[in-house]
C-alpha cells in the first residue's frame, strides 16, 4: 500500500492487490455450462460455495429454469455452512486477535483457550454440512447446475441437529463477548448494497438493493455498476455508475435485512447493542457473529422443513442466451454473468467479486482513518490500516497479514 | 531442555487459498500441530514472522510472474526442507491453460489495460524451478495426507501417500463402479487416490482433481469413454482441467488433439 502524507493531509493513497492474473474468465471460454460451477470454485477456496452458487444461478436464469422444494433448501443450507464456516474462521482467526493485541489465534490460544477451541469447533460445525452436503469442505464435488448429484436423506441431515443447536448458543455468546471488545470510534456514511428477497434474510439469491434507493434485478447489474483497471492493483475496482464507491458484506446486509433474521439472532443483535444500521466498519464483526447465529437458526430451520426430492436435479437445457447469477459470499454479493450458446458452450463469462467491488470503498475508509493517526510510526500505522482493511474479511486476508505499507512523509 | 520446535513457513503463489485453509480446516489437530511445531510463517493465519530459515516450507500456488519465479528460489534458499501443495503448485493449477492459449489475447479479454500487469506467458509448477523434496496432490489437498506429510518430515521418514488409483478407494469404500454400473464416464482409473473416492460415492465420475495416478492408462479410459459416447473434445477438457499441464495429462491431451 502506499501513502503519501503531508503533515496531517493525505496526499495520496493506493491500496495494491498483487494477486497475480489466473485468466478464468479467458479460459471459461469454449467450455462446457455446465462445468463453470467447479471451474470457478478454485477462484477462492475459503468461499467455493459461493462461486458454484453465482455460477448455478446464472446458468439456470440462462435456460430459464428454477430450483424449488427440497433442492432449493438445499442450496441454502449448504450456503449456511459456508456462512458458518467462513465467519467463524474470519471472527476467531482474522479479527478478534486484532482487538485483543495478538498477531494470530494460535498466539491467543493460551490466554483465551475457550473462545479459540469454540471458534475451531464452530468453524468445524459449518465445515460438516458442506461436507454431508457437498462431499467436502473446500471445493465440493456435489453441487451442479440444476441441482446435485446426489441429495441426502432427511436422517443424513438430522445428524446435524445438536451439533447445530449447541452452534447456535456458541454463536449468541460469542456474540455478547465480541460485543464487549474495545472498537475505534469510526464511522462512515456508506451506500451499502446486498441483495434482498421478499420472504427471507436473502443468501442465495434475491434482488439487489441499496439504502439509497437501488432496487434492481440481477440481470441489470451492468446498467448500474462498472469495472475500471487502474494501474496500482491487479483487481479491477467495480463503482456505481453515478460514480460512487458503495460497501458489501455483512453490515449492508445487516443494515437492509436485519427485519428478517431469525427470532435469536435478531434477539442477539439486540443485546450486542446493535441499532437498525451498523456504520463502524470495526463492528462489522458483532455482524459477523450475528450472522453465524442466524445461519445455524436457519439450518435448522431448513433441515426442520426439508422433504427429499424425488430426482437430485432437474434438466437444465441450455439455449443461446446471456444468464446472471448473484448471491451473498460471507464477505459480499458475488455476480456472475455468462453467454452461451444453443450447443451449451460458454461464450463469455464476467466475474465480479465482492473484494473488488469493496475496494473503492476501502480506500475511502483507509484515507478518513489515518487522519488522527499521522503521529504514529509506520509499523503502528501499518498495523492499525491492516486492521481497517481486515474489516472487510477480503479474499486477499492472506495478503493484508504482510501488506507492505510505504508512507512517503512530505 | 526440550530441542527446539521445528519451524513451518507456508507460502503462497498464484491459487485459491483453499490448501493452505486445508491446515486449518484440520480442526481437531490444529492445536496439537501448532504444539509440535513452530508456525513461523502463516499469512492466513497469523501476522507474525520469525525471520531466518525454515525446517519445512509448504508451498501453494503456481508460477506466473517474473516475481515470483524470483521469489521461489529465495523461498527454496531458506528451506531445508520443501513440500508443494495442491494441484496449483505440483502441477501449474487451472491457471496453466493459458499454456495452450496467446496470453496477450488472454491479458485483453479479462483486463481494459492489460498494459499494467506483468505475466508470464505459462503458469508453471514449482518443481520446474527448483528443486522440490515433496509433492502432495490434489484439488484442494486432503487434510490427512497433509498431517501425514508434516509429520513424516518432522520425523525424517517417508511420507506414505499411495499412488495408486481412485479405483483402489472405490473398493475399499464399497462403491460400485459408477462406469460400469450407470454408463457415468469416470477419470478414477487414471486419477491420483487420496480424496477418499468422494464423487462415486455421490453419484458422480471422478473429475481428476487428484492428477493422474501411476502410469495412468489413457488409452483405455479413451476407449471407455468412446464406447459410453463421449465426444473427444470432452476428454480433451476433462484432461485439461485442474491438473491439465501434470506430464500425462498434458501429452494425452496434445495427442488427442492432433
Amino acid at each position: 500500500m502506499y501513502l503519501k502524507l503531508r503533515g496531517e493531509e493525505v496526499l495520496d493513497l493506493k491500496f495494491k492487490i498483487f494477486e497475480p492474473p489466473r485468466f478464468y474468465e479467458a479460459f471459461l471460454r469454449g467450455r462446457r455450462f455446465s462445468e463453470a460451477p467447479d471451474i470457478t470454485a478454485r477462484i477462492c477456496g475459503i468461499c467455493p460455495i459461493a462461486y458454484q452458487t453465482s455460477a448455478c444461478n446464472a446458468m439456470e436464469s440462462a435456460a430459464g429454469v428454477e430450483l424449488t422444494g427440497g433442492l432449493r433448501a438445499l442450496r441454502r443450507l449448504i450456503y449456511c455452512g459456508e456462512w458458518i464456516e467462513s465467519h467463524s474462521l474470519h471472527v476467531f482467526f482474522l479479527h478478534a486477535p486484532d482487538f485483543l493485541g495478538y498477531d494470530s489465534a494460535l498466539a491467543m490460544a493460551n490466554d483465551f483457550p475457550e473462545q479459540v477451541q469454540m471458534g475451531l469447533k464452530l468453524k468445524k460445525i459449518g465445515n460438516q454440512i458442506m461436507t454431508l452436503i457437498g462431499g467436502r469442505e473446500i471445493h465440493p464435488i456435489n453441487i451442479r447446475v440444476g441441482g446435485f448429484f446426489r441429495v441426502p436423506t432427511k436422517t443424513e441431515l438430522e445428524s446435524l441437529v445438536p451439533d447445530l443447536e449447541w452452534a447456535l448458543e456458541a454463536a449468541m455468546a460469542t456474540t455478547k463477548w465480541i460485543s464487549d471488545l474495545p472498537f475505534p470510534d469510526f464511522e462512515r456514511d456508506y451506500e451499502f448494497v446486498a441483495l434482498q428477497h421478499p420472504d427471507e434474510y436473502a443468501i442465495h439469491e434475491g434482488r439487489i438493493v441499496s439504502n439509497r434507493g437501488l432496487d434492481i434485478g440481477v440481470d441489470e447489474w451492468d446498467d448500474h455498476f462498472e469495472e475500471t483497471h487502474v494501474a496500482w492493483s491487479n483487481a479491477l475496482h467495480a463503482r456505481r455508475k453515478n460514480g460512487g464507491a458503495y460497501h458489501l458484506g455483512p453490515m449492508a446486509r445487516y443494515s437492509l435485512n436485519s427485519e428478517q433474521l431469525t427470532p435469536a439472532a435478531k434477539e442477539i443483535a439486540r443485546v450486542a447493542g446493535l441499532g437498525p444500521t451498523c456504520l463502524n466498519p470495526f463492528r462489522s464483526i458483532i455482524v459477523r457473529a450475528v450472522e453465524i447465529a442466524f445461519a445455524c437458526e436457519e439450518a435448522l430451520r431448513l433441515i426442520d422443513g426439508y422433504v427429499r426430492p424425488e430426482a437430485p436435479s432437474i434438466e437444465v437445457e441450455p439455449r443461446d442466451a446471456i444468464g446472471h447469477g448473484a448471491s451473498e459470499a460471507p464477505r459480499g454479493t458475488l455476480y456472475h454473468q455468462y453467454q452461451i450458446d444453443s450447443g451449451g458452450l460458454i461464450i463469455d463469462a464476467h466475474i465480479v467479486p465482492p473484494t473488488s467491488q469493496n475496494q473503492l470503498s476501502i480506500e475511502d475508509d483507509l484515507r478518513a482513518y489515518v487522519v488522527g493517526r499521522t503521529q504514529l510510526t509506520d509499523d503502528q500505522l501499518q498495523w492499525q490500516l491492516e486492521q481497517a482493511i481486515r474489516c472487510y474479511d477480503p479474499c486477499i486476508s492472506c495478503a493484508t497479514h504482510f501488506l507492505d505499507l510505504t508512507v512517503d512523509r512530505e | 531442555m526440550s530441542s527446539p520446535r521445528p519451524r513451518l513457513a507456508v507460502w503462497k503463489f498464484a491459487s485459491c487459498d483453499g490448501c493452505q485453509l486445508t491446515l486449518l480446516d484440520a480442526e481437531d489437530h490444529l492445536l496439537d500441530v501448532a504444539g509440535a511445531i513452530d508456525i513461523a510463517y502463516f499469512p492466513e493465519a497469523t501476522r507474525g514472522e520469525i525471520e531466518g530459515h525454515y525446517d519445512l516450507s509448504l508451498v501453494e500456488g503456481s508460477i506466473t510472474t517474473p516475481h515470483d519465479a524470483e521469489r521461489i528460489t529465495q523461498v527454496r534458499e531458506m528451506s531445508k526442507a520443501l513440500v508443494t501443495i495442491g494441484a496449483c503448485a505440483t502441477a501449474g493449477g487451472i491457471q496453466a491453460l493459458r499454456n495452450w492459449a496467446n496470453v496477450d489475447e488472454f491479458l485483453s479479454i479479462v483486463y481494459a489495460q492489460p498494459q499494467y500487469l506483468d505475466t508470464l506467458a505459462t503458469s508453471t509448477p514449482i518443481s520446474d524451478h527448483i528443486d522440490v523434496d515433496f509433492e502432495l496432490r490434489g484439488c484442494p489437498i486432503s487434510k490427512h495426507q497433509l498431517l501425514e506429510v508434516i509429520d513424516a518430515f518432522i520425523h525424517r521418514r517417508k511420507p506414505n501417500i499411495p499412488r495408486h488409483s481412485v479405483c483402489v478407494e472405490c473398493k475399499l469404500r464399497g462403491t460400485n463402479c459408477v462406469m460400469v454400473a450407470q454408463q457415468i464416464p469416470c477419470m478414477g482409473p487414471i486419477t491420483q487416490a487420496g480424496c477418499g473416492a468422494i464423487c462415486p460415492a455421490y453419484d458422480r465420475g471422478c473429475y481428476g482433481c487428484f492428477g493422474p495416478s501411476q502410469s495412468p492408462n489413457i488409452d483405455s479410459l479413451a476407449e471407455w469413454w468412446g464406447r459410453l459416447g463421449v465426444p473427444e473434445i470432452d476428454l480433451i477438457h476433462a484432461l485439461r482441467t485442474f491438473n491439465a499441464y501434470a506430464p500425462e495429462f498434458r501429452e494425452a491431451s496434445e495427442a488427442l488433439e492432433r
